[in-house]
């Protein structure tokens, strides 16, 4: 085995590949991305094997233990609490990743430009230095009670509270990898096959995304990683606190906020979900420990 | 480093105006009418005439400089008054920001609320501390020794749960199943005997736990790897090559060295504590700040939500500039010119 792969490195040896080698060895981000592919594949696909209505009401059986017909138990409206956390996950991880996306995005954005572009780094990074001094919980809160009729009288109540809560999220959570990006644009900058490729005439957008980009890959996957993770931990605390997602369309932090006026009957409500939550975090986080370790250069050439 | 600590100042003026002015034009934005509530019965002119007490007449430029001279010039004039007894001007006469559902100074508000949620988040900050850096010392000293590997993994545990479940679990565990700890701070406790002070330790373990084992879980992992840095060093094989023993090289030439970084970020952390206390107030009934602004969000009291939001800039900025100036004075290396 160890000679197949000797043989193999030694014909062709890239830097996916070299990730992949160390991330496989990372046995805590081994586990992390099992456990959450578990939790994404439950997710995405659990309703098609457990097919019951997560809004149907069932006032008979309400308030129900586990039994083989409602694995988690049922609400006290009598919904299948096993169906709405499935339901719920599949919000919570969107919401998760399309928040990850957006503000990858805007910190990709400015941390490139802030790099650079010499006259953009000043501006760019006051601006950055301010954002981190927002508060940004209480903020979260404020824009979600100003926004949120508005959005949804425009949108629809599901759409309309999606597009604030992943917006909100976003846009008061990419300084960090603005910050990083911008470093490791600022070393690569210099280098020279940058050199080379400016003295041969190539644009600037062309440069960024050729030479930039491509270096700055692992610190950006990390932080996307972790931001995922950020990003569900936000969302259940803003439902916790009763001004995200609503009843109808519940996330994992909403169940949970549900639940709690229930917690002497039925604790279950409350476990349930955030098991889910803590689960889906902590696997994730894992995962960002081993990408980092496997992305990094004085660890990987060992 | 005093011109340095004065340049920062100086640079944080600036940063507060901006948040200030982003804080007080976001709810400016506001779309909801602090009449709304009053009886129908009320005419119309009437209601104007409320509307303009609140000092909503006023166009916008107006109303943000007047609660920003009420917010930094009027209320610490306020709060000297009453440190030192003494009458400044005309203190009557002096505007202040008003909630709009008590009515009452926002301040005073604040004022009332602040001392639990310094209680809770000065204890559980404390405790915090005091569990983090003992086991981020050890797991870095006997690095990849099982109590390595199992700190690591409680302490990867500890900051992916949220507290709103550990919270919650706690909750139904030792106040629903055991009935040993009450689930409701009660502010209006007063510590006079023994027994009292024991019923304020027992209602205080639950929250105190939750925001303190939160907090040491990050500050654990920093200063493990604060500590792992400083171990491989030349100076710490100079002190092991003198004949020091093995305590004094740790406590006291490789502690004092690691945490530097770490005092910066205990002071960075605070801020975003107070901020996590909101949620912690929420689950444990605690009438604190966090649970005011909680309170004047759902009631659209514009001025409490403005002033508290603020308030946290605020913090965020001072222990900001404080842990730049804690590094300059720790560390002697730092040059600031």
């Amino acid at each position: 085995m160890t000679d197949a792969v000797a043989t193999i490195g030694a014909q062709h040896r890239s830097l996916a590949r070299d990730v992949w080698q160390q991330f496989w060895r990372h046995k805590g981000a081994l586990g992390g991305a099992a456990v959450f592919a578990l939790i994404a594949i439950a997710v995405l696909f659990g309703s098609v094997i457990h097919g019951v209505d997560p809004q149907y009401l069932d006032y008979r059986a309400k308030n129900q233990g586990m039994s083989l017909a409602h694995p988690l138990g049922t609400d006290n409206l009598g919904r299948d609490m096993f169906a709405r956390v499935l339901a719920g996950g599949r919000l919570s991880l969107a919401v998760g990743v399309a928040a990850m996306v957006l503000s990858l995005t805007l910190g990709t954005t400015v941390g490139v430009l802030a790099g650079f572009f010499q006259r953009l780094d000043g501006p760019l990074m006051r601006l950055t230095d301010l954002f981190l001094a927002l508060p940004v919980l209480p903020l979260l809160l404020v824009s979600i009670m100003l926004f949120r009729d508005p959005l949804r009288s425009v949108l629809g109540p599901d759409v309309g509270i999606f597009v604030l809560i992943v917006a909100v999220i976003g846009i008061t959570s990419w300084m960090q990898t603005a910050r990083i990006v911008r470093g490791e644009v600022l070393a690569v900058k210099q280098r020279e096959f940058v050199l080379a490729a400016r003295a041969v005439g190539t644009r600037p957008n062309r440069i960024i995304a050729r030479h930039l980009l491509p270096n700055a890959l692992s610190p950006i996957t990390v932080s996307a990683t972790l931001g995922i993770a950020q990003a569900i931990i936000t969302e259940s605390a803003l439902s916790f606190l009763g001004l995200g997602f609503p009843s109808d369309f519940p996330t994992w932090g909403r169940l949970l906020y549900d639940g709690v006026p229930f917690l002497g009957l039925t604790p279950a409500r409350v476990i349930w979900p955030g098991l889910a939550i803590s689960l889906t975090v902590l696997s994730i986080n894992y995962m960002g420990d081993g990408l980092r370790d496997a992305m990094d250069p004085r660890v990987r050439r060992r | 480093m005093l011109r340095y600590a004065a340049r920062r100042l100086l640079f944080s003026i600036p940063t507060l105006l901006v948040i200030s002015f982003i804080v007080f034009a976001l709810l400016d934005l506001a779309p909801n009418d602090p009449t709304a509530q009053l009886p129908l019965t009320i005419p119309p002119e009437t209601r104007q005439t409320i509307r303009e007490s609140l000092g909503l007449g006023q166009p916008f430029h107006v109303r943000y400089f007047r609660w920003l001279a009420q917010f930094t010039i009027n209320e610490p004039l306020n709060l000297a008054e009453r440190l030192w007894g003494i009458e400044i001007g005309n203190s009557e006469g002096r505007l202040r920001v008003r909630s709009w559902s008590t009515r009452a100074p926002v301040v005073d508000l604040i004022a009332a609320r602040l001392p639990q949620t310094l209680t809770v988040v000065g204890v559980s900050y404390l405790v915090a501390v005091l569990i983090a850096v003992p086991v981020g010392v050890f797991s870095a000293y006997r690095q990849y020794s099982i109590f390595d590997h199992v700190g690591t993994f409680v302490t990867t545990v500890g900051f992916s749960v949220p507290t709103f479940f550990t919270g919650t679990v706690l909750i139904v565990v030792f106040s629903a199943t055991l009935g040993w700890l009450p689930s409701i701070y009660d502010t209006t406790h007063r510590v006079t005997d023994f027994d009292s002070f024991v019923y304020q330790v027992r209602q205080m373990v639950m929250p105190v736990m939750v925001l303190g084992l939160y907090n040491a879980a990050q500050l654990s992992r920093f200063t493990r790897s604060a500590v792992l840095d400083n171990l491989n060093q030349e100076y710490v094989r100079t002190a092991r090559a003198k004949g020091l023993t093995e305590p004094v090289v740790v406590l006291v030439h490789v502690l004092r060295n690691s945490l530097i970084p770490v005092v910066t970020v205990i002071a960075l952390g605070l801020p975003s504590t107070f901020a996590g206390a909101i949620i912690t107030e929420q689950i444990f009934r605690i009438n604190g700040v966090g649970q005011l602004l909680i309170g004047a969000i759902e009631s659209a009291d514009i001025p409490t939500v403005q002033t508290v939001t603020f308030i946290f800039a605020v913090l965020i900025v001072v222990f900001n500039l404080l842990a730049d100036l804690l590094y300059g004075v720790l560390d002697p290396r730092i040059r600031y010119d």
